[in-house]
């Protein structure tokens, strides 16, 4: 199915633009490369030039600024608090990036670089590290509290220990598969019915108009994706600052 | 799966994602972050001094209220201080007038009275001045006595009582 040029996932194909060979590794500059920059590039955009006037009364580029910085803000201040505050530039970092990875993403003929494992397994495995380093360095050896859950007889210790460690261990990789996962089937999705349309010629109007639908669903999970890996991230500092 | 089967994707991926987050989070927090916050809390800081102003302004506004209210009692009760002189004044320039216009009516009544007086005595003595001589002159034309002026003026007097 990968092989096939117009098959579903081929617009998951990450293409070679610049080849740049270092020391054995292949660093291309890839079409993934490209839409990472223009993600950035449109945060850049929103944060940065919307907010160059310093208008007292906002325009329409500002109001998404300061809404964004305030959307953010207000979620770091309601699951980790004041001690939050510090993490706050990484979260609104990573919540940008990502919502405009998801939203570039639903561009025709652009690249969801969200869509990859490897970019959302990055992003999520330094999460986690950066976690659980954070988690030793505010608590030492006692971190390892946070495997015990509390209020519970030594009996079920043996039973409950190693389901918390795994359950903690497979945080990095429920971030990141959700992630990943939404951008795949979403994507897939428009492009399998967006493929019925001229297939079923006048009829495709139906999966047309389904299209349509689904493309406004998709918009609405670009949100909730970056939302979530936003919030989680929140969730976990607040875990590794407070344990339980 | 191209996620799955591209592997040799993955260092490029990785790379320029490390890459191109750091230069975003670096925007953000050098530039974008402080920004924003900085628009936040001027705007914060505008709509506070703002509401200090009006509150200071209503107060001043409240004092204005107040200071004429009291000018305006003040005014009212001069006024009424001011027309109860006034009445007073007249009142007693009234009746110092009409005391004196009754002193003079008085007076006017006395002398009038004495002049009466006066002049009924005349008349009185005038009368009996011309009884008597009428009496003489009678006296001397019926019984011929010729009786002298004071007895006749006298006996008119007793005749008229």
């Amino acid at each position: 199915m990968a092989g096939d040029a117009h098959g579903p996932l081929e617009q998951f194909r990450i293409r070679e633009l610049v080849d740049i060979p270092v020391a054995g590794v292949d660093l291309d500059i890839t079409n993934s490369t490209v839409w990472m920059a223009v993600a950035a590039a449109g945060v850049i955009a929103v944060m940065v030039g919307g907010t160059r006037r310093r208008a007292l009364v906002p325009g329409r580029l500002q109001s998404i600024a300061e809404l964004s910085y305030e959307f953010i803000a207000g979620m770091v201040r309601d699951t980790v608090g004041d001690e939050g505050r510090k993490y706050f530039p990484l979260i609104f970092t990573l919540f940008m990036f990502i919502l405009f990875g998801n939203l570039a993403g639903m561009i025709p003929y652009s690249f969801t670089f969200t869509s990859h494992i490897a970019v959302t397994f990055a992003m999520a495995a330094v999460v986690f590290v950066g976690v659980t380093v954070l988690g030793f360095i505010r608590h030492g050896l006692h971190f390892f509290s946070f495997f015990v859950p509390p209020g519970v007889s030594i009996l079920m210790w043996p039973l409950l220990i190693p389901i918390e460690i795994i359950s903690y261990l497979s945080r990095p990789i429920s971030l990141s598969v959700r992630l990943f996962a939404n951008m795949l089937a979403g994507h897939t999705l428009l492009k399998v019915f967006a493929g019925f349309v001229p297939a079923l010629g006048v009829a495709g109007i139906l999966p047309l108009a389904f299209v349509s639908a689904l493309t406004g669903l998709e918009i609405v999970i670009a949100f909730l994706q970056a939302y979530v890996f936003a919030i989680l991230t929140c969730l976990y500092i607040n875990d590794a600052l407070h344990l339980h | 799966m191209p996620q799955l089967e591209q592997i040799s994707t993955f260092p490029s991926q990785i790379f320029w994602l490390v890459v191109i987050f750091a230069v975003l989070l670096v925007v953000m927090l050098r530039i974008a972050l402080p920004r924003v916050q900085g628009i936040l809390q001027e705007r914060q800081e505008r709509i506070d001094d703002d509401l200090a102003q009006a509150a200071a302004l209503r107060d001043e506004a409240e004092g204005v209220l107040r200071a004429y209210e009291q000018a305006q009692a003040d005014a009212r009760a001069e006024a009424r201080r001011l027309m109860r002189e006034q009445q007073e004044a007249a009142a007693a320039e009234a009746a110092a007038r009409n005391a004196a216009l009754g002193e003079r009516l008085a007076a006017d009544a006395a002398a009038a009275e004495a002049r009466i007086a006066e002049a009924r005595r005349e008349a009185i003595a005038g009368i009996e001045a011309a009884a008597g001589e009428v009496a003489q002159a009678m006296t001397a034309r019926l019984i011929g006595v010729d009786v002298d002026a004071d007895e006749a003026a006298n006996a008119a007097r007793q005749a008229g009582g």
